[in-house]
């Protein structure tokens, strides 16, 4: 009965977050502060991973690839394609949702615990419109951005890893990458993206928001949170990509 | 004026208040006073509208708080200013911005006259030249204050102080209490205050109610509290032998006599050098 009270709950909390701000201004100020954290904050790992994963795809797609039939350049459309659909919007995000989940989790979780959350409603202030709705808007226009780096320079890493390691020259990875392109490709990379986003913001801001006790439980329901976001990414790839891959329909 | 008329506040199957009633005036301390889990916490927070009373009521200068709407409660609100236990101070702003926190959310004033504002407030409460430090950089007694000055840069009708003294030193205990008092005379406010701290009932409590198993087990002065012949207060408000010898010593003061089974000569022989000087020394 407690998931489907969670549920209940979670559900409330999104519905009860939509209220005129107090102060336009205010409101303005913490987008931008969350839209820094979230963006810039996992800018770096993002970038990291991206190109190790673009490395490693061509190195272990060159190593499957042994029939002489098969020509250079379907690496890298193997690579793009890989990168674009699933590398880079779910993988990523499944990173995020441990570096920016936990933190959202982590941080209302300490507000919450230390009355900051008491203070603020005491005050008058919606706080679930001013505490939570700037993290889900700043997850959603920064995380698909960093979806969109995260193809460019997986797809990037990849062309390194196979010049340096001479599995595939340059021109050939590059015109591998503009044969059989598939726009559609992106716009479902970034469809799902803009789930994940919603995902990976509001779940660990349910946790932390709703955290009882002390430092112990803060970490409880940072982990929680992450774990239950990145079951719910999973869950909705797989929705997604049944629902919108038109090979799946 | 806070009214609050028959509150009973339930969890689960526990009942944590019952049926409390009281009156707090303004330009006074009103303090609620109790053992710890006897209920006076919830009876706040039921109060400033964080836990929605089960029955009863709490009035705001006469209006219902508990019967209004989500737009009023809120204007309700903001003439609150509330001192938590833990400061409640947001740590990533300087003293100076949690103090500007509120005039930022409901003032369209001007950057300048928010500034006078906080070094107004930040003066009152004796933190000159803070402004900058972090919540991490001061102690707990200046964090208080911090939280003080926050609570009352609105100019608030209503003032909550969730024990203003826990964690602190005596001293620093009393220079908060004397703060408290002070600022509650000057604006007029009605100050409601948490407390199991004895020198701030005997120093600040204009009005006190002391709860006992979330009932209203008394209420009165901290004049009245002296001579009130509540067993279960007593032995909460005197429980050591130190302030039993110090109500003593003051009832002697006032009427002559001292309470209880305890004759003249027991108090007197005590080894107490504080309360009573020895016999021999001028």
């Amino acid at each position: 009965m407690t998931i489907f009270n969670d549920i209940g709950r979670y559900l409330l909390m999104i519905k009860r977050m939509f209220s005129r701000p107090e102060n336009a201004k205010m409101y303005w100020k913490e987008l931008m502060h969350q839209c820094t954290e979230i963006g810039f904050g996992s800018l770096g790992i993002v970038a990291i991973i991206s190109v190790f994963i673009g490395a490693v795809s061509t190195i272990q797609t060159a190593y499957q690839l042994v029939s002489p039939l098969i020509p250079p350049s379907t690496i890298a459309q193997i690579v793009r394609d890989t990168v674009i659909l699933e590398f880079a919007p779910t993988l990523v995000c499944i990173v995020l949702a441990g570096v920016a989940g936990s933190r959202i989790a982590s941080e209302l979780g300490n507000m919450r615990v230390s009355e900051q959350i008491d203070a603020l409603e005491i005050m008058g202030i919606n706080t679930k419109t001013y505490l939570i709705l700037p993290k889900i808007i700043a997850a959603l226009l920064m995380i698909p951005l960093l979806v969109a780096i995260a193809m460019a320079l997986g797809i990037w890493g990849g062309r390194l890893a196979g010049v340096a390691s001479g599995i595939i020259p340059g021109s050939v990875y590059d015109k591998g990458l503009l044969e059989f392109f598939v726009p559609f490709n992106v716009i479902f990379a970034l469809i799902k993206a803009y789930v994940f986003a919603f995902i990976i913001s509001s779940v660990p801001a349910f946790y932390g928001y709703y955290v009882k006790g002390g430092a112990l439980e803060i970490g409880k329901a940072s982990t929680k949170a992450v774990v239950v976001s990145c079951i719910l990414i999973l869950i909705a790839d797989y929705i997604l990509s049944a629902m919108l891959l038109p090979s799946a329909q | 004026m806070i009214e609050v008329k028959n509150i009973k506040k339930v969890f689960g199957d526990k009942t944590i208040i019952e049926d409390v009633s009281s009156v707090m005036k303004a330009g006074q301390c009103n303090l609620i006073i109790g053992a710890s889990g006897s209920g006076k916490t919830v009876l706040m927070k039921c109060m400033v509208g964080l836990f929605e009373p089960n029955e009863g009521e709490v009035l705001y200068s006469g209006e219902s708080f508990t019967a209004m709407t989500g737009s009023d409660k809120t204007e309700i609100r903001k003439q609150i200013g509330m001192l938590f236990q833990g400061s409640a101070l947001f740590d990533s702003q300087t003293v100076e911005q949690n103090v500007m926190f509120p005039l930022n959310m409901f003032t369209k004033d001007s950057y300048k006259e928010k500034l006078r504002r906080v070094n107004e407030v930040l003066e009152r409460v004796n933190l000159v030249g803070a402004n900058k430090k972090f919540p991490s950089e001061v102690s707990g007694g200046m964090k208080k204050r911090v939280a003080l000055a926050r609570a009352i840069v609105l100019n608030p009708k209503y003032l909550f102080c969730d024990e203003p003294n826990s964690g602190l030193d005596p001293q620093t205990s009393l220079v908060i209490d004397r703060l408290i008092k002070e600022i509650t005379i000057e604006y007029n406010i009605t100050t409601v205050i948490n407390t199991h701290d004895m020198n701030s009932v005997m120093e600040i409590g204009n009005s006190i109610l002391y709860m006992y198993q979330g009932n209203k087990e008394w209420e009165g002065t901290n004049k009245e509290i002296i001579f009130s012949k509540n067993e279960r207060l007593n032995e909460f408000i005197f429980a050591s032998q130190f302030l039993q010898d110090a109500k003593d010593m003051r009832m002697l003061e006032e009427t002559g006599k001292i309470s209880g089974d305890r004759n003249m000569e027991e108090l007197l022989d005590k080894d107490a050098p504080i309360l009573i000087p020895p016999p021999n020394e001028e």
